[in-house]
């Protein structure tokens, strides 16, 4: 297989790239969507190896100059990293899940994702964040005849816990590996659907990689400019604004100008709320403490059905400790941690969703957000 | 009036994570650095004219060496009506700390020989890497910060080391090293994260000092 870069000059061009990627089904890397080809702008475009002849050859009858940007994939896959052998990959080949990737790449696995996955995977569009980037979530279901319940889980709500974004990744890649082979994922797909969010704050990421690694907050813009960021995670609408809050754009527990004002908050709050009354579980993923924390920040009433959360949770906990020893902590956010008011998981509880959990995965300080890539597989093992 | 408090109660583990910082402050070195793993035990009352006293039983672990731990009794009493006083902290450990001698003079050596003093900065990286080489000065500045810590804690802080932006190291003419860091701290409650300005002495036989320190305007360390 060949990457070949192409920059189109007329409109033209344009059009016959379009109709070359449709019609031959070639893998755009840049844009994602042949609607996005521009003239003028940079085009990525994988073709097969079988197809390299007869797309070059189209492309020098049609005057389109091109340059090799990679002349063998697989070479550069197969140099690149450690391959696993599985024979049924279902994943995109190469792709490391013991590192973390910046935002471009976590867009163009999702695609890859649901490409090799489509019977089981399809991705769907959530929403635009603050900078107008795209939200997607991905949604696993075994196509049934009957209703499931769903399980959602969202990561990356702060910018700075990548081991968060890099364990809703390696949660897809793990189900879609072994639902065939293992009886427990596949009993579980046939009754459940997982939606998985594997980034909601991408601003906020992004600038984690670009400017600020802790960086917390997504970018919205405050006082003409002057200040940036709402901790999306008090932006709920759960007892919004009441407690463990901020009111001062400057603090990293800013609530916003109001529940929801946040258009990533309202995106996902929106989707759960048309959604409700099928979801069974609501995950988010944080880092870093090691708790697995229920319902309440705001206050320390206990949730009606506090003993199953507890117990569920509690049973989670074991398991994880089973496998290398880490201990989580289980119990209320206001009781372990502090209080604070608008969080996701709160607000699912209060609108009916029976398991509502946080998730703050390793470790307990040493790194803190900053968490070796090496902790990524230990991590997200104990985790699953 | 005495109260047990659940192990995982925050406030337990607020005043667990300043005595450990405390006690990592002053049993530290460039091979040794200690954090909190666990707390067994956790009790609070109030003492009359001062404040809240808490008796804590602790589990301390080896950041180096994590299968090594020491159990630990602390007690930790917050001055309520005077901000300006750092809490008292009186601590024993039980049994022995890993010995350090060796690796703390080998560290010690290594740098009375460089010819130019060191500079680094953002240990650990973005991706959480440290360098073997920057080890002892990244354990330096977690041992450090327990002082820094303790100074600035209330019942209502919590904090972290989480990172060095920058390090250079003072020559100086007597056997002591010096070294001048800025680093981050991550307070849990506030979620903020607070660039922190420290002057640094260490010897292998006189343990760690911090002679000065100053919190930063946010932006400092940019």
């Amino acid at each position: 297989d060949q990457v070949l870069h192409i920059v189109p000059e007329t409109f033209q061009q344009v059009q016959h790239l379009q109709h070359l990627c449709s019609s031959l089904l070639l893998d755009l890397w840049k844009p994602l969507l042949p609607e996005d080809i521009w003239a003028g702008e940079d085009l990525h475009l994988r073709v097969p190896a079988p197809l390299v002849q007869e797309v070059k050859d189209s492309l020098d009858q049609h005057v389109i100059s091109y340059k090799v940007l990679i002349s063998d994939v697989q070479e550069l896959v197969d140099q690149s990293m450690r391959r696993e052998r599985t024979s049924h990959t279902q994943v995109p080949e190469g792709y490391v899940y013991t590192q973390y990737h910046p935002m471009e790449e976590i867009y163009q696995w999702m695609t890859q994702i649901q490409k090799s996955n489509s019977k089981l995977v399809t991705q769907h569009y959530l929403g635009k964040t603050i900078e107008n980037r795209t939200m997607y979530y991905l949604q696993i279901s075994q196509p049934s005849d009957k209703s499931k319940k769903i399980i959602w889980m969202d990561c990356g709500i702060h910018a700075r816990e990548w081991i968060s974004p890099a364990f809703c990744q390696w949660f897809v890649k793990e189900i879609l590996q072994n639902y065939k082979s293992d009886p427990k994922i596949s009993r579980f797909l046939k009754n459940l659907d997982l939606y998985i969010l594997p980034v909601l704050n991408i601003d906020g990421y992004i600038y984690s990689w670009e400017k600020d690694r802790l960086w917390r907050k997504n970018r919205s813009p405050h006082m003409n400019g002057t200040c940036y960021g709402t901790d999306l995670n008090r932006n709920f609408n759960s007892s919004w604004g009441s407690i463990g809050v901020s009111y001062n754009c400057s603090s990293e527990i800013f609530c916003g100008s109001g529940p929801e004002s946040e258009p990533e908050t309202r995106a996902m709050a929106q989707f759960i709320e048309r959604k409700k009354s099928d979801i069974l579980c609501y995950l988010t993923i944080h880092s870093y403490g090691q708790y697995i924390l229920t319902p309440y920040g705001s206050t320390t009433k206990p949730p009606s059905n506090s003993e199953e959360l507890m117990h569920v949770a509690k049973k989670a906990s074991a398991a994880l400790m089973g496998k290398y020893g880490t201990r989580y902590e289980v119990g209320s956010t206001s009781l372990i941690l502090y209080s604070n008011s608008g969080s996701s998981r709160d607000w699912a509880h209060m609108i009916g969703i029976p398991f509502s959990y946080t998730f703050e995965l390793r470790d307990k300080g040493s790194h803190g957000f900053v968490l070796p890539p090496d902790q990524i597989q230990p991590t997200c093992e104990e985790t699953m | 009036s005495a109260m047990e408090l659940p192990p995982s109660h925050h406030r337990a583990n607020r005043a667990a994570a300043l005595a450990a910082g405390y006690v990592c402050y002053r049993r530290g070195s460039p091979g040794r650095g200690l954090r909190l793993r666990t707390v067994r035990r956790a009790g609070r009352r109030d003492i009359d004219g001062v404040g809240p006293k808490y008796h804590l039983e602790l589990v301390l672990e080896d950041i180096v060496d994590e299968d090594s731990t020491v159990n630990c009794t602390a007690e930790v009493l917050y001055h309520l009506g005077n901000k300006n006083i750092a809490p008292d902290v009186q601590f024993t450990i039980e049994g022995e700390l890993k010995n350090t001698d060796e690796a703390d003079n080998i560290f010690y050596s290594q740098i009375k020989s460089l010819e130019k003093e060191l500079v680094a900065e953002n240990i650990p990286d973005s991706h959480g890497h440290v360098s073997p080489e920057m080890e002892p000065i990244r354990l330096l500045a977690w041992v450090a910060s327990g002082y820094v810590m303790w100074q600035n804690s209330t019942e209502n802080t919590k904090f972290q080391f989480a990172q060095i932006k920058h390090v250079k190291q003072v020559k100086r003419s007597d056997e002591y090293l010096e070294f001048d860091y800025m680093i981050l701290l991550h307070e849990m409650v506030s979620q903020e994260i607070i660039p922190w300005q420290m002057t640094v002495l260490w010897h292998p036989q006189h343990g760690v000092q911090v002679t000065q320190d100053s919190r930063q305007p946010k932006h400092a360390s940019e």
